[in-house]
């Protein structure tokens, strides 16, 4: 009896060993490529940036000649790269809020309409599919150009007023109109499916026992009901789209200069990611470049942290 | 876009095949015609294959990061500037030049393709710049030619009217335009040997005349075209603009002889004309594993061969070929336009030494900007970017 259970035992331990093997043979097939994809393409290219933000490697990406924090000390004393990350947070501080109401009202819209409602949602979402380099010269040439027979300036001048350089005018600076409503076109159908999508997930049951408690259908079920059921939604939202603001590049080297325009208009704003493109790729300063790399991601990251903890993002409801 | 050129009959072994990089010309017939050419050298050398490289978009981005690794181009054509010398990206090409072709080389081409006396690059067209004007328009408002920069500015404006602007100098008040060309018509200059030089009342002059230019409402602002282009101007949008030589087939179909064109005025009677040396050089990647037959090969294009120089700069665009004889003896220039402004280039033509890089260029347009644009006083602002660039500078030659 004994031998007959051991023979089991052993059969099964070698069974059980070679599915475990299979097991373990199928979970790196899988991971394998993934995790050789995040070393190869992620890991070594921060570490191997992390070194050249250290090393002076001027038309180089051999790491070696070391020199410290000097990049960094560099950077962190250039008006021009202070200034632009000044630049990048008036240009959060304009472009999330917009975004957020914006999105969030069409999606209250869209969530309302009885019929319909695929047709404007798609026709909102349309726009995320264009390329923001496309949009952009539609913005400079065809929307925002200075000439009299520009969209912007027959529009404006329907109520009289004459034409308007929109972007080469500083005072006041109507770049920035230019700058934000592109952005705001592009991403706000995206956002709006962000939102419908959490609208869609609070229970109708919510709205009703209101109802039934009195409450009207307008702004206080908004305030009271509809808002905070969407804070997660909110602050997913508002993350992104700071993360996303701060990495802005696109618009603002495809409206202010970029190929086929003069570039003097570039220092009306420039974001770090414009600064750095000159510094890393058209002068080939490839340690000061990744030191800016870093920076910005520093700065994205504590901005993050902060906003996270304010808006309580992770906390249960 | 790879284009690979004709083998030879027996395809035997020793061949070689050269890599031969240049941006997207926008004009018609330019990729065929350097096709051609690498097809003509492989006929009278066929043991060397050129394999043409047409590269779309952010060329100078591409170039440089091939630059970087051992697969980059044998040939490519670029603007020199230091760093490719001192991290041995590039060969020195003096010994390709015989003392009579050195001769017919401009000192400008020469120089602005050398780093500490030795050259690096072989000037494939020069381009140069034109202030347009209508003939015409000029005639009625009573103007002659302006000959200084407060005669430009009345000019301008008394050229103003409700339908079209007075002058065009790019969608960002000639910031860029005129960067280098304004304080070089005051008679100041940027980088001269190891120093940077334009912190001066020269340069501060013209720029503040710069800011009155653009508050006089005479400049033509916001068009959907930049000043390289002509269209502000074939449009009827401005009655002058600053622009390219090479635009002059165009502007010439659209207005026939109702143009003129002058290099960029003097700033004052202290100042005089001034116009830009501006093109493209070939270059030897210094990794090449073929240097030798790469050497060869572009001394026959670029410095032999006349004929096919000619054809480059002129069958397609408007450029000046930089040999001397072969630019004098190109038809197309001996019109008077385009022979006033190959006149200036040789007189007043200048160009930024290789050591100017963009973090100074860079440097300057954002001080420039904030001088016009915001306001900022223009000598805080020259001194500010001068300190930058003599940073840079320094950054550069350690």
């Amino acid at each position: 009896m004994q031998s007959t259970d051991t023979h089991l035992n052993a059969n099964h331990a070698r069974k059980f060993s070679r599915r475990e093997r299979s097991a373990t043979l199928a979970f790196w097939a899988f991971v394998a490529p993934m995790v050789i994809g995040l070393t190869v393409f992620t890991l070594i290219p921060i570490v191997w940036g992390f070194l050249l933000s250290l090393s002076h490697a001027q038309n180089t990406i051999h790491v070696g000649h070391f020199i410290g924090l000097a990049n960094y000390q560099d950077l962190l004393t250039d008006e021009q790269f202070l200034r632009s990350l000044w630049t990048v947070v008036i240009f959060a501080l304009f472009i999330v809020p917009l975004t957020y109401v914006v999105s969030l009202s069409l999606a209250l819209l869209v969530n309302r309409v009885g019929w319909g409602r695929p047709f404007f949602r798609t026709v909102f979402f349309l726009p995320s599919a264009v390329s923001y380099v496309v949009a952009s010269l539609i913005w400079r040439v065809s929307l925002f150009n200075g000439l009299p027979f520009g969209f912007a300036n027959k529009v404006i001048s329907a109520f009289g007023v004459g034409p308007i350089a929109w972007i080469g005018t500083v005072n006041p600076p109507w770049y920035w109109l230019v700058l934000v409503t592109a952005r705001l076109w592009l991403q706000v159908g995206f956002y709006m499916i962000i939102f419908l999508a959490g609208l869609q997930e609070i229970p109708r049951s919510v709205y009703e026992a209101a109802a039934v408690d009195g409450a009207d259908r307008g702004w206080a079920v908004l305030r009271h009901i509809t808002l905070p059921q969407l804070r997660n939604t909110s602050i997913s939202v508002l993350l992104l789209n700071l993360i996303a603001a701060f990495q802005a590049f696109d618009e603002f080297y495809n409206i202010l200069g970029g190929s086929g325009a003069s570039v003097g208009n570039t220092a009306l704003a420039r974001p770090p990611l414009v600064y750095l493109y000159g510094l890393a790729l058209s002068d080939q300063d490839f340690g000061r470049g990744t030191a800016g790399a870093f920076i910005l991601t520093m700065l994205i990251f504590a901005v993050t942290l902060i906003q996270g903890r304010i808006l309580g993002f992770g906390q249960a409801d | 876009m790879l284009t690979g050129c004709g083998r030879s009959p027996n395809g035997s072994g020793g061949r070689v095949t050269l890599t031969h990089w240049y941006h997207q010309y926008g004009e018609t017939g330019t990729q065929d015609a350097v096709v051609r050419y690498a097809q003509e050298y492989t006929k009278l050398h066929p043991d060397v294959d050129v394999q043409v490289v047409w590269v779309p978009g952010d060329y100078h981005t591409k170039l440089a990061t091939a630059l970087l690794t051992s697969g980059g181009p044998d040939i490519f054509e670029s603007q020199l500037s230091v760093p490719m010398v001192t991290a041995e990206q590039v060969v020195p090409l003096d010994d390709l030049f015989t003392p009579e072709t050195r001769r017919d080389f401009s000192e400008r081409d020469l120089a602005s393709n050398s780093v500490n006396g030795k050259i690096y690059g072989i000037k494939m067209l020069d381009d140069t710049g034109v202030l347009y004007y209508r003939k015409s328009l000029l005639d009625t408002a009573g103007l002659q030619p302006p000959t200084t920069m407060d005669g430009l500015i009345d000019a301008a404006k008394k050229l103003t009217s409700s339908t079209r602007k007075g002058l065009f100098l790019g969608n960002d008040g000639g910031i860029s335009a005129l960067l280098t060309i304004g304080p070089w018509s005051a008679g100041s200059d940027f980088l001269v040997g190891d120093k940077i030089v334009f912190d001066n009342p020269r340069t501060v002059a013209f720029y503040d005349k710069l800011r009155a230019l653009n508050d006089a409402g005479a400049l033509l602002i916001g068009a959907p075209t930049d000043w390289w282009d002509p269209s502000a101007l074939t449009q009827g949008l401005t009655v002058m603009q600053w622009g390219g030589l090479w635009a002059f087939p165009a502007i010439h179909k659209a207005l026939g002889d109702d143009v003129g064109g002058m290099g960029w005025p003097a700033f004052d009677e202290g100042g005089k004309p001034v116009t830009f040396l501006g093109g493209w050089s070939a270059m030897v990647n210094a990794q090449s594993r073929h240097i030798e037959e790469a050497k060869r090969y572009v001394k026959w294009l670029w410095i032999d061969n006349k004929k096919i120089q000619q054809d480059w700069c002129l069958s397609y665009g408007f450029h000046v070929p930089p040999r001397i004889s072969a630019a004098r003896s190109a038809a197309p220039l001996r019109a008077p336009l385009p022979a006033l402004a190959m006149k200036n280039l040789e007189v007043y033509g200048r160009f930024l030494p290789p050591a100017w890089n963009s973090a100074m260029n860079t440097a300057l347009t954002d001080a420039v900007t904030n001088i016009l644009k915001q306001g900022r006083p223009a000598a805080d602002e020259i001194h500010a970017a001068a300190k930058k660039c003599e940073r840079e500078l320094k950054r550069l030659l350690e």
